[in-house]
């Protein structure tokens, strides 16, 4: 019989891994040195960040901040940045040229809008989407000013509109057609008729108004928001019937879409900007008065509207046939189908190409500095031609590039946010 | 092509402005003038830390308002770039341009504009290091010369250093901002714009002493106010505030002695502050007082290019031949009568 010299009579204590592939080391050789081509890349790169931080951080950090001019910075220390410049004109820089003792309403107007994306951006907010509702119109009533009631009324005609409509619909029609026709009578008739001397009206017993700021005082970040913001807002509603329209089976509502897509697409944004702010003014009646704001937003919704039909397209083309197929075998209506079938799953597919198209686009409305309006880009420009700035550059760009990152990182995080949120094909 | 284009524009522009009353009653009605300005040209047009626009031609359109208004603060200033500034004029976007424009002939003749006068002569120079030892222009045949492309300095530079037997290198450049620092980074031996904008630039440099701008102009860049076309009394209105300004300091008239002239011998000065029995400004359709408004706004012809581009400025532009006739210049106003 053979004698059992040994027997385990409990488990080894697993050993520690091998040194490296844990910890720190670990870390490294897996993510930065796992083969020789990632190891010269890790080490080209750190040699890059180190000499670009090695001029950066001493220039930054050491920076003066209260001198009155570039030449006080100058005589103190030629070396290090003269952010000075931000101390004396940040306020120009966030609020272009808008009157000092009104600039709580740039800032209310920011922070509502803030207030007014959350109900779109978290579904669980979206008891709260009355205020993204009223808020365009709020916004435009804190930014240019002028009497309440005369932004109110278009609420009231839509709403008083949209009233007729159901009404009409409720209780004596049974075509929609027709219905909607007789309500878009109706608020036409409101609008010509009633409104102004209603507006009157209220103005008279309940004036509520703000001292107006014309639009050549917009400026700075306000105005790369209010560029950027109508934009986006607009331009993606558009683009969604866009893409449709280009899909649609009716030659004529195809051939308006594919054309308006094309051509848009077809020139440059600078070209669509020039001609709001150049040709337009030909083709107006001497003295009408378009603001160029408004020109501007029109021109940066349509172009970046074409990109979004483009985009959407795209989610779409990547749906199966078949979903189209089961939504109709289910009897679901064209709009049905679209809606609770169609968009979702095309909108999602397409998220990561619309932020992409909204980044783009913010980023875009720097291009306004070229049709003289003063946002951050044309503000540096103008800025410099005070002599006491004269000749001052990083100092501006790093801090108007500081921002416009801080904007699109937020976007981009909350569309992979969105991406993570939806991900049901696991 | 392009001059096509232009021609059909202003062919528009016209038919449009053929609607137009005067262009001083539009102002008179509207109650302020609308003057176009650059969105930033140093010592011409900017803004300050407070947000006040400040500057050269900003002073020249505040006593074209004075005149009329009696107000200097009845105008806004609408900045402009390069890009939009004649169709903005044309297009009635504003009354007036006062935006460091030069004189040339097609401007003046296919824009269908007017110039109104001269109220900065600019020139081409060139700024370089002390270290490299050049005293004069011609001393740089071979350079490398930072240069903005597409402007009419570039063309000047090609002719002058053809006619001069001389070659060059250009480093092109964007804008003047990339020029300076182009010239600073060591890219180029010399770089040239008008030799306003180098004073301006080298005053902020950090060694200013250790650059130079060279004493030769190149150039002629005859800057100055300019309307539409099809409005004489208005470019009149425009022309005789400017000449009124350069009168003002010929006659020694400043914005604080102005008062004091009452008693003076010297009948143009009664007729420019209608102080005398003529009220010749009512031809225009000013008011008597009209250009002492004006000068009073911020003071004669050298205390706004003083204040603006001068000592006080901080650029230290000299006056050279800005300066009136009497002091060795060519501002030379028609007699006001």
């Amino acid at each position: 019989m053979t004698k059992i010299a040994f027997v385990r009579k409990k488990e080894i204590p697993p050993s520690a891994p091998p040194i490296t592939t844990v910890g720190l080391i670990g870390w490294l050789r897996q993510n930065l040195f796992s083969s020789w081509l990632n190891s010269i890349l890790t080490v080209l790169s750190v040699y890059f960040i180190v000499i670009m931080l090695w001029d950066f951080i001493p220039w930054a950090y050491g920076g003066h901040w209260n001198t009155k001019s570039l030449r006080e910075c100058l005589d103190l220390d030629p070396d290090v940045a003269c952010f000075s410049v931000l101390t004396a004109r940040w306020k120009q820089l966030l609020f272009g040229l808008y009157p000092a003792e009104e600039y709580w309403r740039p800032t209310l107007t920011f922070i509502f809008l803030l207030l007014a994306i959350v109900p779109i951006l978290f579904p669980k907010f979206f008891r709260f989407f009355w205020f993204s509702i009223i808020y365009p119109g709020l916004a435009v009533w804190l930014l240019w000013g002028g009497s309440f009631w005369s932004i109110s009324i278009v609420y009231i005609g839509l709403t008083l509109g949209a009233l007729f409509f159901l009404t009409l619909i409720r209780r004596y029609l049974k075509n929609y057609m027709i219905a909607a026709i007789l309500a878009s009578l109706f608020t036409a008739v409101f609008f010509f008729l009633i409104s102004n001397p209603l507006v009157g009206f209220l103005n008279a017993i309940l004036p509520i108004s703000l001292p107006f700021v014309e639009s050549l005082k917009m400026g700075g970040f306000t105005l790369s928001l209010i560029v950027g913001v109508t934009g986006i807002v607009a331009s993606f509603p558009i683009g969604i019937l866009l893409a449709l329209g280009r899909q649609s089976n009716l030659p004529v509502i195809k051939m308006i879409c594919v054309g308006f897509i094309e051509f848009i697409r077809g020139v440059p944004l600078i070209t669509l900007l020039f001609v709001a702010s150049v040709l337009l003014n030909y083709f107006l009646p001497p003295g009408t008065n378009f603001d160029i704001v408004l020109r501007v937003v029109i021109m940066v919704t349509l172009f970046s509207a074409a990109y979004m039909a483009e985009v959407i397209r795209g989610g779409l083309a990547g749906l199966p046939l078949g979903q189209h197929e089961a939504s109709a075998s289910l009897g679901l209506t064209y709009w049905q189908s679209q809606r609770l079938i169609i968009m979702p799953q095309a909108l999602k597919i397409s998220i990561p190409g619309i932020v992409n198209t909204f980044i783009g686009l913010f980023k875009d409305t720097t291009l306004v500095s070229i049709i003289s309006l003063r946002d951050p880009v044309g503000l540096a420009s103008t800025i410099r031609a005070d002599q006491k700035w004269n000749g001052i550059y990083w100092e501006l760009y790093v801090a108007i590039g500081l921002m416009f990152f801080i904007f699109c990182w937020g976007m981009s995080q909350y569309s992979q946010y969105l991406e993570r949120k939806l991900k049901t094909d696991k | 092509m392009k001059k096509l284009f232009l021609g059909v524009l202003t062919a528009l522009a016209l038919a449009a402005g053929g609607t137009f009353a005067g262009t001083l009653d539009d102002v008179k009605a509207r109650g302020n003038l609308l003057c176009g300005v650059s969105t930033g040209a140093p010592g011409f047009a900017t803004v300050d830390d407070s947000g006040k626009d400040v500057g050269f031609d900003v002073d020249y359109c505040r006593a074209l308002a004075a005149a009329i208004f009696g107000d200097p603060m009845a105008v806004k200033f609408v900045g402009l770039t390069s890009a939009v500034r004649f169709t903005a004029l044309a297009a009635g976007e504003v009354d007036i341009l006062a935006r460091n424009t030069t004189w040339t002939y097609s401007r003046d003749t296919d824009l269908k504009q007017t110039f109104l006068g001269v109220n900065y002569y600019d020139g081409q120079g060139f700024m370089v290091k002390k270290e490299l030892g050049v005293k004069s222009t011609t001393e740089l045949d071979g350079a490398t010369v930072c240069i903005q492309v597409g402007t009419t300095t570039e063309l000047n530079l090609a002719d002058y250093f053809k006619e001069n037997g001389m070659s060059y290198e250009p480093v092109p450049t964007a804008d003047n901002a990339e020029s300076q620092q182009q010239y600073l980074a060591g890219a180029c031996d010399t770089y040239t714009t008008d030799a306003s904008a180098l004073h301006g630039t080298r005053v902020n440099l950090e060694n200013p002493d250790d650059h130079l701008v060279l004493p030769e102009i190149i150039s002629k860049e005859p800057l100055g106010p300019l309307v539409r076309h099809g409005d004489d009394n208005w470019a009149d209105i425009g022309r005789w505030v400017l000449n009124a300004l350069v009168i003002a300091e010929e006659k020694g008239i400043t914005k604080d002695n102005i008062d004091s002239w009452k008693d003076t011998k010297d009948a143009e000065i009664h007729r420019l502050l209608g102080t005398g029995d003529d009220d010749i400004l009512a031809m225009v359709g000013l008011p008597k007082n009209a250009m002492y408004n004006a000068i009073k706004a911020g003071g004669n012809y050298g205390e706004i290019f003083e204040n603006n581009l001068g000592a006080t400025s901080g650029i230290n532009i000299e006056r050279g031949v800005n300066a009136s006739w009497t002091k060795g210049g060519i501002l030379y106003s028609p007699p006001f009568r």
